[in-house]
This record gives C-alpha cells, sequence and structure tokens, in this order.
C-alpha cells in the first residue's frame, strides 16, 4: 500500500444568495471529479452551495505574507479612495 | 391493503439495513473526506428507512409507527434482501455491495415516483436525488478500484465474485408486488432488471471487471429466511429498546 497523499484542493462555494463563489476550505482528492464530490459531502451538507469550484492547492499563487507592508500598508492613508466625502442630495435614495 | 404493507417494509428494511452498514464506517473511513460521504449516504438511508417505515405501520393499521418496526421486530419479520445485510469487510466490498444495490435503487425508484400511491410515489422522488448521487459515487469507486492498481483490482473482483449471487433477489417477485401493479397502486416493473444490467455491464466495463460465469443466486431474504449476519445486526440496532422499552433521547 502506498503511503502517498493525495493533492490538496483549495473548495469554493457559491450560496444561493451570493453571486460568487467563495473560499470554504480544501480537502484532499485523487483528481477533480473526486474533489468536487468530497467538496459536495464536506461543505454541502447543511445546504450550503448551488455551485463548486475545486482548485489544485499548488496552482494558487500567493503573496507573500513577509511583503505585507509594502502591499498593503500604503493604502490605509488614502482615505480619499472611499467615496465617502460628497454630500449625497436628499432626492437620491438608497445609496 | 396487507400487500401495501407488505412491500413498504421491503423497501423500508432494505433502506435501514444498508444504512446501518453504511454506519458502521463512521470513524473508520480510509480518508476524511470518504468517511463524511459515507456517513451522509448512511443518513440517506435511514432517512428513507424512517419514512417508509412509518409509512408501512400506517398501511399495517395496528398502531405501529416506524421505531416499532425497526426496533421491536425479530429476525423472521425483516424483509430485507440478502444483499443489504452482508458484512462491509473492507472498502472495496462495501463500495461493491453499494454499487449493485444502488443501480438496482436507481430505476425501481423512477418507476416509483409515478406510483398511483401517492404515499410511496412521494418517498420515491426524493429518495431518487439521493440515489442517483449514491450510485454517481460508488461507480466512480468501482471503476477507481477496478481500474486501479493490480491489488485494487483482484480485491474488488473478488468482492464482485461474492456479491453477484445476492443480486438475483433484487428483481425477486412474488404475489405482493404482482398484487400491488394488478390494483394499480404502483407501476409495472417491466425492464427494471435489463435497466439494472445495463448499468452494471457499463460500469464494470470502465472498471474492468467480469462478472462471475456462474447463475447461482441466493435468496430468501424477502420471505424472511436472512443469512446469519442479519442477528448480529439486530443485537447492536435492537439494543437499546430492548434493554430499556420505550427510551427515547
Amino acid at each position: 500500500m502506498s503511503n502517498k497523499e493525495w493533492p490538496l484542493w483549495e473548495v469554493f462555494i457559491r450560496s444561493k444568495q451570493g453571486l460568487n463563489h467563495k473560499h470554504v476550505g480544501s480537502l484532499r482528492a485523487a483528481d477533480e471529479e473526486m474533489a468536487i464530490d468530497n467538496a459536495r459531502d464536506v461543505y454541502t451538507r447543511r445546504s450550503e452551495g448551488i455551485s463548486i469550484w475545486v482548485v489544485l492547492s499548488s496552482n494558487v499563487f500567493a503573496s507573500d505574507p513577509s511583503e505585507a507592508p509594502e502591499l498593503f500598508e500604503p493604502s490605509d492613508s488614502k482615505i480619499y479612495r472611499h467615496p465617502t466625502f460628497y454630500d449625497v442630495p436628499d432626492e437620491i435614495q438608497h445609496m | 391493503m396487507s400487500s401495501l404493507f407488505e412491500y413498504t417494509l421491503r423497501l423500508g428494511d432494505d433502506s435501514l439495513m444498508i444504512g446501518h452498514r453504511l454506519s458502521e464506517w463512521c470513524g473508520h473511513g480510509p480518508i476524511l473526506e470518504e468517511d463524511i460521504a459515507m456517513t451522509n449516504i448512511a443518513l440517506d438511508f435511514v432517512g428513507q428507512a424512517t419514512s417508509l417505515l412509518e409509512l408501512a405501520g400506517k398501511f399495517e393499521g395496528k398502531g405501529r409507527s416506524g421505531d416499532d418496526l425497526a426496533f421491536l421486530r425479530f429476525d423472521r419479520d425483516y424483509k430485507n434482501v440478502l444483499l443489504v445485510e452482508q458484512p462491509n469487510v473492507d472498502f472495496g466490498v462495501t463500495m461493491m455491495r453499494q454499487f449493485l444495490f444502488d443501480a438496482y435503487r436507481k430505476p425501481l425508484f423512477e418507476r416509483l415516483q409515478h406510483a398511483n400511491n401517492k404515499e410511496i410515489a412521494a418517498i420515491a422522488e426524493k429518495s431518487l436525488k439521493e440515489t442517483k448521487y449514491h450510485l454517481r459515487h460508488s461507480s466512480e469507486w468501482l471503476i477507481r478500484l477496478g481500474d486501479g492498481t493490480e491489488e485494487s483490482h483482484t480485491r474488488i473482483q473478488e468482492a464482485l465474485d461474492n456479491l453477484w449471487r445476492y443480486t438475483g433477489e433484487l428483481f425477486y417477485s412474488d404475489d405482493v408486488d404482482k398484487e400491488l401493479i394488478a390494483a394499480g397502486e404502483i407501476p409495472s416493473m417491466d425492464g427494471l432488471e435489463m435497466e439494472w444490467r445495463q448499468t452494471v455491464n457499463e460500469v464494470f466495463d470502465e472498471a474492468t471487471l467480469k462478472i462471475p460465469e456462474s447463475d447461482w443466486q441466493f435468496d430468501g431474504g424477502r420471505k424472511g429466511m436472512h443469512s446469519e449476519h442479519l442477528g448480529y445486526i439486530l443485537t447492536e440496532l435492537q439494543y437499546m429498546q430492548r434493554a430499556y422499552p420505550g427510551l427515547e433521547w
């Protein structure tokens, strides 16, 4: 018997209300079909979703946590990028 | 009509026993994901058993609940086919048993969802969706194991050789179903075995498995004559209700 582990997959579920698939976790499976079935069994048992995406974890390229300061901190001081400086006329509702 | 009771009992007992067998895997699955999958499927079957045995009790009209039927009958009163009470042995044997049964349950529920008897039809319609997934799940595994490594192939072929002789009983027919078909309660079962055979052939073909040549088949389950395994299942299944009658939690 081989002790080789099956590859890891990242699972994305789209809920009934949502338009986008959201990352919910990961699992192991031998191929994409098994990954979909396993995702169905592990992550949609309580009617969480109506659509599943699976992506090989090895295909996900992530930002380097050590680079977080230069990547993300500069935007902290740019509050003008949030559209909160406008006076919304009363006639416009639901903004 | 006593045939309605008997027929629903057969369906309910099939679900109850295979559900119980699958539940034995809980915590013992080969991987976490498959452990959850088998437990989900076990719960589907226990749910079906609950609906079917409740309905059987209603048809019987003697005030017995689904729980009474599930937990308080003697072995000869259980009417499941022998296939579903066969032991798990290993994952391959469990999946083979599951596949042979799922491939029968799908065309069966496809017919029963159109039954004139509305209560049977409603349970069949709901169960059919579950069954389609069960069949997909077990077929996938048969193909993987059959067309996998030398060891997985040998073991799954052995499972087929051992379980094949329990498949003839799936199509057991007697006065019970004939009467219900004649009375228009349930639809004709013409072509059921052929459809089953077609699914089986297709999947075995892809899984590179060979159907055993011997035509010899067991039966008896539908008449309450069981293999020795049922007694052990009942010991576990009925323990709480026998030891603490009426216990609820």
